[in-house]
């Protein structure tokens, strides 16, 4: 047997993928399962299902595949046009366009359509990277990068650090260290990933961080791929900036900058495996319109949503009451944490947040973090991300997700987490009111044999 | 269960010699000059002095040809894939940030007649109405002949079968969330009866040795991928589906090495041919992983019969070496012989399941390319269990596996279906083979697939894939017929074409017929 099929750097023994199993074991249903696992740990969005689900019942027509009474299944069964269903990419492109308040314009002829962002990230990278190559990226980082980025192409991550103590912004100092880390390593950077906003922080990058990234691949001539497939989810100021917006007038970077889209979180269409590469470059889109054969989308499902997405005034709707519910729902989530004392990074976006449980864990070690992290899997009964799954440098943070549940079932995690916060930090003080009035001689005991006394 | 063991017992039967190396003179492409022996006369004195400048000469001869820039065609030997490909350079006017090597080649690379005379048919597609000057496609193995069957089954049962659950109720949680990336449990049991109904009862498939994916393409990369590292290759009977060359080769860096078959043998399969292909490889220091068949085959159409399967797994079991067995036309088996699957070999006899691997689809015998549903059957839990977490990206999209499991599920449509399916086949192969006959062409005999595989030799002005270029191009550009040539399929005996009948109806045959005579006419009259 291969390499490949043998090998873990798919990340599949990650955190990640382990919490989701045990999630599979023993899920939450507030009728059959109550004290099950609830899962935080999958950035699905289901707050606007209804919305969706009106439209459909509203557009029977094309939902059987008919259009103006013809039933366009003949054409539809023998499509197999890996530069995709034109209607579809045009109405995809504008959406695109719509979602940056049309400050800018997407041409649907540098679109390539992909079985979701997996499928567009891994084309991506087969195009800009050969084995043995390297792309730089901010941690943390969203921990299927590790599958989808270096598993089959042999291509290699190397993280550019973000720290806590700026916010996790990215800088130019950080940047260049990366990138002298790839040299030492020997490796050929060919570019830079960001993901906009950012999973696993619901951050929106700033124009600063991404004039320093632009600035960095302009001076050492390397691609820039960016991930926006959250760009629908930003709900708070300052707003979503594209990196297209950003190097408007630029005509020596069109070749260089490539974007990634999806309509799994933005619509909340994960099942549909919608995914696309925007370049305007020609090698790129050639190649990879050719190697788009490995994950087209069916023509069944670029059919129904081009139907949806051209109908703008449904488009429009759905962007902002979308945006509304997140923003509430965020708000929600962060009051609740707080109630429970834990803070969180300041966000604007995403279905997630970036929680800081440094003050519980044992110590400053990612052997804490993961002790802390069994404990709110298996005896809270939540599915969170460590952060060291994302490659975060410091302990103690961790990805919780908020839009894939119902409001109940929110409140009775955060209820779950404020409890075990509250019998952590009693035992914390009971141990420590404790200590002084005990003899001597029992304060000679070592910890370990204090514990089993609980 | 136990995999074919790793790459270690491999590499202790590969002897490989530290004198220089000598290359079979009569293999394939490698030319070697040997030193005149003659020059080498002489007094025993002289050994040394002949030894050593025949020892220098075939060492600079190596060097050589691992320095000079390898034709695709040619076995590259030992030198990593990465070097050769960072030869080429991409376009674009502004100064660029490189794209890759392989995104460099596939972006410039001239396409084969194969892909080539798609995209002319594209751009100027015959219409019997609207376009009767257009170019008319025989070069793109669809079946349109029972469409109108799926057709009216979908648009009769598409709104339960899409957003229903029993209470007929929209249910958008079925269709939008995440979802298994290997495909539901419910179309893979559909899918398992599928095949089932399609293999006519031969053979059980367990639905949890299924992965599904979108389109047999992906499949079969996913496979190569789990099966084979960059250098290593498959061997694979030629004429072989042109597709390949792309699918398998492109991303993973395997090497397909083809297997002639011969017109004389009716361009079956011989296992003595095989046995030359894997030994020539050795030789060279390739590394072969599988076999890849294409049963019924792809552009033939013949069948593999029992013995041949029997042989195969013998093969591939004294190799040590994995089976792929590419069945997606199964369903479309019109002629007089039976299709037996590998699978029915292997669960009757005693044969090592862990090697063999079966590709399917519903693009052909359902003939749903656009959907894009492909299958793959594996015996080998490391395999499934590799290409499991490969599905994650080329997974199908769910609201359109919920469709397909109603209609898979409707086993009495699907009988009705695959009868009807065969019977048309049938008879628009009768036709457009006479139709051809009747021209002075024959064509191979077969059995199963959308095409007929035609001799046209003795209408090409020289008996070379030159002159089957030159008679491709008269038949595209002037004729506008697009056919595959045989070359594409890396046939070697040129003059054959695949020409599919089945995107025809029957009233296009003439009009077929007549454009073919134009040009066999014309070249009768300049030989």
């Amino acid at each position: 047997m291969v390499r490949k099929a043998t090998c873990n750097s798919h990340g599949q023994d990650s955190s990640y993928f382990l919490g989701w199993q045990e999630y599979e074991k023993n899920p939450y249903d507030p009728l059959t399962n109550p004290l099950g696992i609830i899962q935080m740990g999958l950035a699905e969005n289901q707050l606007s299902f209804d919305l969706l689900e009106s439209w459909l019942a509203s557009h029977q027509e094309a939902v059987a595949l008919k259009k103006d009474g013809e039933f366009m299944f003949r054409e539809l069964a023998l499509f197999q046009d890996y530069h995709g269903l034109p209607a579809f990419k045009t109405a995809l492109a504008e959406f695109m366009s719509e979602m940056r308040r049309n400050k800018v314009e997407f041409n649907p002829e540098n679109l390539v359509l992909t079985a979701g962002a997996t499928s567009a990230n891994e084309t991506l990278m087969f195009c800009l990277a050969d084995p043995g190559d390297a792309f730089l990226l901010p941690t943390p980082y969203y921990p299927g990068f590790d599958r989808d980025i270096k598993w089959r192409t042999g291509v290699e991550i190397v993280p550019i650090h973000c720290s806590s103590t700026n916010g996790f912004k990215i800088t130019k100092q950080a940047v260049e260290e990366a990138y002298r880390n790839a040299k030492k390593r020997n490796l050929k950077v060919k570019g830079v990933l960001i993901t906009n906003p950012s999973n696993p922080l619901g951050t929106a990058m700033t124009r600063d961080e991404l004039a320093i990234l632009i600035n960095f691949i302009t001076a050492k001539n390397i691609h820039l791929i960016s991930d926006e497939i959250y760009s629908g989810t930003v709900f708070g100021s300052p707003g979503f900036i594209s990196v297209k917006e950003v190097i408007k007038g630029r005509d020596d970077l069109t070749n260089k900058v490539h974007i990634v889209y999806s309509l799994s979180k933005d619509l909340g269409l994960p099942g549909f495996r919608v995914g696309a590469i925007y370049s305007e470059n020609d090698v790129v889109v050639a190649a990879a319109t050719k190697m788009s054969s490995f994950g087209l989308i069916s023509s069944h499902t670029q059919y129904l949503l081009s139907v949806m997405l051209s109908d703008k005034d449904f488009a429009k709707k759905y962007i902002v009451e979308n945006k509304r519910r997140l923003e509430q729902r965020h708000r929600l989530f962060v009051s609740g944490l707080e109630t429970a004392g834990i803070s969180c990074l300041n966000s604007n976006a995403g279905l997630f947040c970036w929680v800081d449980m440094r003050h519980l864990l044992k110590s400053n070690t990612f052997g804490a973090e993961m002790e802390l992290w069994k404990k709110i899997l298996l005896k809270v009964g939540l599915n969170i991300s460590p952060g060291a799954s994302c490659h975060c440098q410091e302990p103690g943070f961790f990805r919780v997700c908020f839009a894939n549940m119902s409001e109940g079932t929110l409140n009775l995690a955060l209820q779950r987490l404020k409890s075990f916060v509250d019998s952590d930090s009693e035992s914390n003080n009971y141990n420590h009111c404790r200590l002084p009035s005990l003899p001597k001689w029992v304060l000679r005991l070592s910890p370990s044999d204090r514990k089993s006394e609980r | 269960m136990t995999p074919p063991p790793r790459r270690k017992a491999d590499a202790e039967e590969d002897s490989k010699t530290s004198s220089p190396p000598r290359r079979p003179s009569s293999g394939t492409g490698m030319r070697v000059i040997v030193p005149l022996q003659g020059l080498v006369q002489g007094r025993g004195g002289l050994v040394l002095g002949s030894v050593i400048p025949c020892a220098l000469f075939y060492l600079l001869q190596f060097y050589l040809k691992r320095h000079r820039p390898s034709p695709s065609d040619e076995p590259a030997g030992p030198i990593p894939r990465t070097q050769s490909r960072s030869l080429l350079s991409p376009r674009g006017s502004s100064p660029p940030a490189s794209a890759s090597s392989r995104a460099s080649a596939i972006a410039k690379a001239s396409d084969s007649p194969y892909y080539a005379g798609n995209d002319k048919c594209s751009t100027d597609a015959y219409h019997a109405v609207s376009n009767p000057r257009g170019v008319i496609q025989l070069g793109l193995a669809e079946n349109q002949l029972t469409l109108d069957l799926v057709r009216d089954w979908i648009e009769s049962n598409l709104k339960e079968s899409l957003l229903g659950d029993l209470q007929g109720e929209l249910s958008i949680r079925g269709l939008a969330t995440y979802h298994p990336f290997h495909g539901l449990m419910e179309l893979k049991i559909a899918v398992a009866g599928f095949m089932h109904q399609v293999m006519q009862g031969s053979v059980s498939f367990n639905p949890s040795q299924i992965i599904l994916a979108s389109g047999a393409t992906p499949v079969i990369e996913n496979l190569s991928f789990c099966l084979g590292d960059p250098g290593n290759a498959f061997l694979i009977p030629s004429p072989y589906y042109p597709g390949f060359d792309r699918d398998i080769k492109l991303r993973t860096g395997i090497e397909l090495i083809p297997v002639p078959c011969r017109s004389t043998d009716g361009f079956s399969l011989s296992i003595a041919a095989l046995e030359r292909a894997y030994t020539q490889a050795k030789k060279r220091g390739v590394k072969v992983r599988a076999v890849l068949v294409s049963n019924p085959s792809n552009p033939v159409g013949n069948l593999l019969s029992r013995e041949t399967l029997y042989d195969l797994l013998d093969f591939v079991t004294e190799k040590n070496i994995h089976l792929i067995s590419d069945e997606i036309y199964a369903g479309s088996n019109h002629g007089n012989g039976q299709f037996i699957s590998v699978a029915e070999v292997v669960e009757a006899e005693d044969f090592d399941r862990s090697r063999v691997h079966i590709i399917y689809g519903l693009s052909k015998d359902l003939s749903l390319p656009g959907f894009r549903v492909g299958v793959l059957y594996s015996y080998n839990e490391t395999v499934l269990a590799a290409a499991r977490k490969m599905a994650r990206f080329s997974s199908i999209s769910v609201p359109t596996q919920r469709l397909l499991v109603s209609m898979l599920s409707d086993s009495k449509f699907i009988a009705e279906y695959l009868e009807k399916n065969r019977e048309r086949l049938r008879k628009m192969y009768a036709l457009f083979v006479d139709g051809l006959k009747q021209l002075g062409i024959e064509c191979a005999n077969s059995s199963g697939g959308f095409y007929c595989w035609a001799d046209m030799s003795k209408y090409i002005r020289s008996y070379s894939e030159k002159g089957e270029l030159e008679l491709w191009d008269k038949l595209l550009n002037v004729a506008k017929i697009n056919v595959t040539p045989g070359s594409a399929c890396h046939c070697i005996e040129p003059g054959w074409f695949r020409c599919c009948f089945a995107t025809l109806s029957e009233r296009d045959i003439p009009v077929v017929m007549e454009r073919i005579r134009s040009i066999t006419e014309s070249c009768k009259v300049n030989h």
